[in-house]
């Protein structure tokens, strides 16, 4: 057999189990209830977000001073601010900064934990040690403190918020392939492969990254979450988006202020970052238990 | 039932019809049907079958503990010095676990608690039972560890349990079993874990104990060389059910039901030479039982009438057995 | 046991090492020419060599981080940039009323989590099991700066139970300090709580399942026993690190908590100072925090030979 076939028909096999393992997943996903759910409500905030300008009932930035303070009602749904703009318009204006702003940490994460992860786990020995190392000292120091420092270095402004929080964010990405780079290495047929010369980098695009997918598409869906968290909480501190744009972070944040002329305020974006944050873990969770098996006996 | 071979003369133990179901992804699935003997005073009797066939469960059912495994007793009586514990809140039965009916079980690494010593947990419960002091049970610990043969009890008393070997585990549970001289003492493969010398102490030191404190001992197990040296009568079960009763004289020099000889000729040791001779076939699953007697797939001297109907457990000359053809066949036996 | 304690704590040396290169390391975040970059557009040129001279940037970094941290060992953070304050003597100043928040807030969670866990992993499946489940599954989510103004106005505000924002401290009165952290240690314990319960139950769920549990019914031990004695003690060991993580995340959370209720903690000061670019004070917090965070987990780890026996016995 040349390598060529037997490059052939380890694809075969491959995508053989591919499409397999897909259909169990999408088999056990379909009985994950409130995982549906929550996929649903992300679906309907991002599409919500992406035709802001056409699903918004108002301009997000229009003030109307008699409208100060107004409670929900026909025209402004879920009422208006002390400025009087439409807290609805607002809200779903904000979901552009906060999914944006998340999306972007979780890329930064990723773009540092997932190809340093693929190597620590392949290669063990001292990068291991000196990366794992590393992930540990990150993780030492508390989230927010860090992101904090980060940002006072960077400068305080959305952009320098989300790097902090990837930065952040990426040794746990990093755990997560290392330790599932670490188990495909161990299987026997990446021995086989290596013997018959393959190289390293060709064992971590043909095996680990399709190994790595699922664990990370469940990390990733619980970064997501703690992205939009983090955000909101950065950008309640006056650090991260800076108004006149809002994002929910921003709008909760400036409701507190305002929390005895109207409570409001606080309850409807808070409930949004609390929805949003609980959807990305219950979609996460919901993912994980749908893979998780598959993982483990692979 | 005085003339069956399932009674006793002073029972301690006594179980009638007991059946005991589980839930499963199946429903609802009897997992012990129709079972009943007796266990009297100062008598060691042994149930034995493959694993899956009901023993274990029929001894956890004396002991109340089948709901905490997702279980129910469906039917029957189990009364333990007359008394019907399937009646006792589950206040009552605590108070009899332990101090009327005891238990050592199977797995002697694993059944005490890592996180406490011995003697944290044996005069627990001794306390639990009886009106103790802390001292004076502490010194009650150390004479029973004395007596199932741990050496230097006054030091290991204080051991965690990751401190002593399998088999001095095993004495330690026997000593907390033991320890409010209980009326039935329940042994479910008290020895399988262990390895082959320390078996034989362990059995020892059970006869031993019961000789002195004159309780029942019913011995659960799948190893018919234990039960040859320990037990006066046995009961072999298969698939839930009650095939056999006997003396273990009776039983050894001839089995009536075609299950126990089979048994009884996978012996090791009998003919070192030989090799082993399993029973060829699996337990029929619950859930899919065949509609004649249940052990006619693997059965050897199965004729076509065993295939129709389910045999019902028949009197022969004051022992019983599960066997259209219990009185025809003559099977082997281990001559002793 | 002291050999387990000494193995674990020869492991945070190079832990506490790298904590403290990424403190120093911060600084060389700052793009471009850091001085320029912090005293911002309007700075003479003399203040820029003031900031230089500060952060010491005329030496190579090397030589900088070795003196860096032999006064960081030492208890000498520096000074802020403007203000010329000892940073040591600011987080000194600070750091009581983040610990006392931090303390109580662990103490709430954890009388909240431990006995919410227990019942419902002993009731497993039952209504409150999944009540219990459903309500740790959204707290794990409720973000703080949410609870916090809802606590506020409810209890501190239309109820005026207790006092809304402010902190005294316990010097001055002991109960005005208690009643001054309640509301932001409730605030801050919510997310731990939901924690703690989740591990709980999980932890009891494995264990009542053990032998040794069985053993303990067979034995007719009371429920109070069986679960309060054995089946906690073995379920607190993972709980203890939950624990132990949350510890951390509490440090973090409490920088939001303090700026909602106005306490002079850490926390509300390192907000000043990311405002402020006061780069040498986050520095000297990262590694603090860093360091208390590092020590903490090292604890905990050796706290495990209490509860599990076995742990000692392996060391």
């Amino acid at each position: 057999m040349t390598i060529a076939d037997h490059d052939m028909s380890s694809t075969a096999v491959e995508s053989a189990t591919t499409e397999s393992r897909r259909a169990r997943f999408l088999r056990r996903f379909r009985r994950q209830g409130w995982a549906i759910g929550a996929l649903v409500f992300l679906v309907i905030v991002a599409i919500s977000a992406i035709f802001a300008p056409w699903v918004a009932p108002h301009d997000p930035l229009s003030q109307s001073l008699t409208d100060s303070f107004a409670g929900p009602g026909s025209e402004y749904w879920l009422g208006a601010d002390r400025l009087g703009r439409d807290t609805l318009s607002r809200l779903i204006f904000g979901a552009r900064y906060s999914l944006l702003a998340a999306a972007q940490a979780v890329l930064v994460a990723t773009v540092l934990g997932v190809p340093i992860g693929v190597i620590a786990g392949l290669a063990r020995g001292k990068i291991d040690a000196v990366a794992s190392l590393v992930a540990d000292a990150v993780l030492s120091i508390p989230a927010i403190v860090l992101a904090l420092a980060i940002i006072g270095v960077l400068r305080p402004n959305l952009t320098n918020a989300m790097i902090a929080i990837g930065i952040v964010y990426a040794p746990r990405l990093f755990r997560v392939v290392r330790s599932a780079a670490i188990s495909v290495r161990e299987e026997t047929y990446i021995d086989a492969a290596r013997a018959s010369g393959v190289g390293m980098l060709t064992i971590a695009r043909t095996h680990v990254i399709p190994n790595v997918l699922s664990p990370l598409l469940v990390q990733i869906s619980l970064a997501l979450g703690f992205a939009v968290l983090a955000e909101a909480g950065i950008s309640f501190l006056g650090l991260g988006v800076q108004p006149p744009d809002a994002s929910w972070g921003v709008i909760l944040g400036q409701g507190t202020v305002k929390l005895e002329e109207q409570p409001l305020l606080i309850l409807f974006p808070g409930a949004a970052i609390l929805l949003t944050v609980l959807a990305f873990n219950v979609l996460g969770d919901g993912l994980n238990d749908s893979l998780g098996r598959e993982i483990r006996r692979e | 039932m005085s003339s069956h071979a399932s009674s006793a003369v002073d029972p301690v133990l006594q179980i009638e019809d007991l059946a005991v179901e589980f839930i499963t992804e199946h429903g609802w699935l009897t997992v012990v049907d129709g079972v009943s003997f007796e266990v009297g005073r100062g008598e060691t009797v042994g149930l034995i079958g493959e694993s899956g066939c009901g023993k274990s469960v029929t001894a956890m059912a004396v002991l109340g503990l089948i709901e905490q495994r997702s279980g129910r007793v469906s039917r029957g009586c189990i009364r333990l010095d007359g008394r019907d514990l399937l009646a006792l809140d589950s206040r009552e039965m605590r108070e009899i676990r332990g101090r009327k009916v005891a238990m050592v079980f199977q797995e002697p690494m694993t059944s005490i608690d890592p996180a406490f010593t011995v003697g944290n947990q044996m005069v627990e419960v001794l306390r639990r039972h009886l009106p103790m002091s802390r001292s004076q049970a502490r010194q009650r610990s150390v004479e029973l560890l004395d007596r199932v043969g741990i050496t230097d009890p006054h030091r290991r008393i204080d051991s965690f349990p990751h401190e002593l070997s399998g088999g001095m585990r095993q004495r330690v549970l026997i000593a907390m079993a033991l320890s409010c001289e209980p009326d039935l003492l329940i042994a479910d493969e008290p020895t399988t874990a262990l390895d082959v010398t320390v078996q034989a102490q362990v059995l020892d030191l059970l006869a031993g104990l019961q000789a002195e404190m004159g309780m029942a001992v019913l011995l659960v197990t799948h190893d018919l060389g234990v039960v040859s040296e320990t037990c006066e009568r046995v009961i072999v079960m298969y698939a839930g059910e009650i095939v056999e009763t006997a003396s273990t004289d009776e039983l050894f020099a001839r089995p009536l039901h075609p299950y126990t000889a089979a048994m009884l000729a996978s012996l090791p040791g009998l003919h070192p030479d030989e090799p082993l001779d399993p029973i060829p076939g699996i337990v029929p699953p619950r859930h899919a039982l065949p509609p004649g007697c249940w052990f006619e797939p693997r059965c050897e001297h199965a004729i076509e009438l065993c295939g129709s109907g389910h045999p019902t457990l028949v009197a022969v000359g004051g022992r019983s057995a599960r066997c259209l053809r219990a009185d025809d066949l003559r099977l082997p036996g281990v001559g002793s | 046991m002291l050999r387990l304690a000494a193995r674990r704590l020869l492991k945070v040396i190079p832990l506490l090492l790298l904590v403290s290169f990424i403190s120093f390391g911060l600084l060389n975040l700052v793009p471009g020419d850091p001085a320029v970059q912090i005293a911002g557009e309007f700075a003479t040129e003399e203040q820029i060599e003031d900031i230089r001279a500060g952060l010491g940037l005329d030496r190579p970094w090397p030589v900088r981080y070795a003196s860096w941290l032999g006064d960081a060992v030492r208890g000498d953070f520096g000074v802020s940039l403007f203000s010329k304050v000892s940073v040591a003597t600011q987080i000194w100043d600070r750091l009581p009323a983040t610990l006392s928040l931090i303390g109580l807030s662990l103490a709430i969670s954890a009388l909240i989590g431990v006995p919410a866990g227990t019942f419902a992993g002993w009731r497993e499946g039952t209504v409150l099991d999944r009540f219990l489940t459903m309500g740790t599954t959204v707290g794990v989510a409720v973000p703080v700066f949410v609870a916090a103004p809802v606590l506020i106005l409810i209890f501190g505000i239309k109820l005026d139970w207790l006092p809304a924002t402010g902190y005294v401290p316990i010097t001055a009165n002991p109960i005005d300090w208690a009643r001054s952290l309640m509301l932001p240690a409730i605030a801050l314990a919510l997310t731990g709580a939901a924690e703690i319960a989740r591990q709980t139950r999980a932890g009891v769920i494995d264990v009542k399942k053990q032998d040794f549990v069985r053993t303990a019914h067979a034995n007719g031990l009371a429920t109070w026993q069986v679960l309060g004695k054995h089946t906690l003690k073995n379920a607190m060991i993972p709980v203890i690190t939950v624990i132990g993580l949350q510890i951390g995340r509490l440090f973090g959370l409490s920088v939001l908590i303090e700026q909602i209720f106005n306490i002079p903690g850490l926390g509300s000061r390192l907000i000043a100072a990311v405002f402020e670019n006061d780069v040498p004070f986050i520095q000297g917090t990262v590694l603090i925090l860093g360091t208390v965070i590092v020590l903490v987990n090292a604890a905990v780890d050796i706290s495990y030979g209490y509860f599990n026996p076995r742990v000692r016995a392996a060391a």
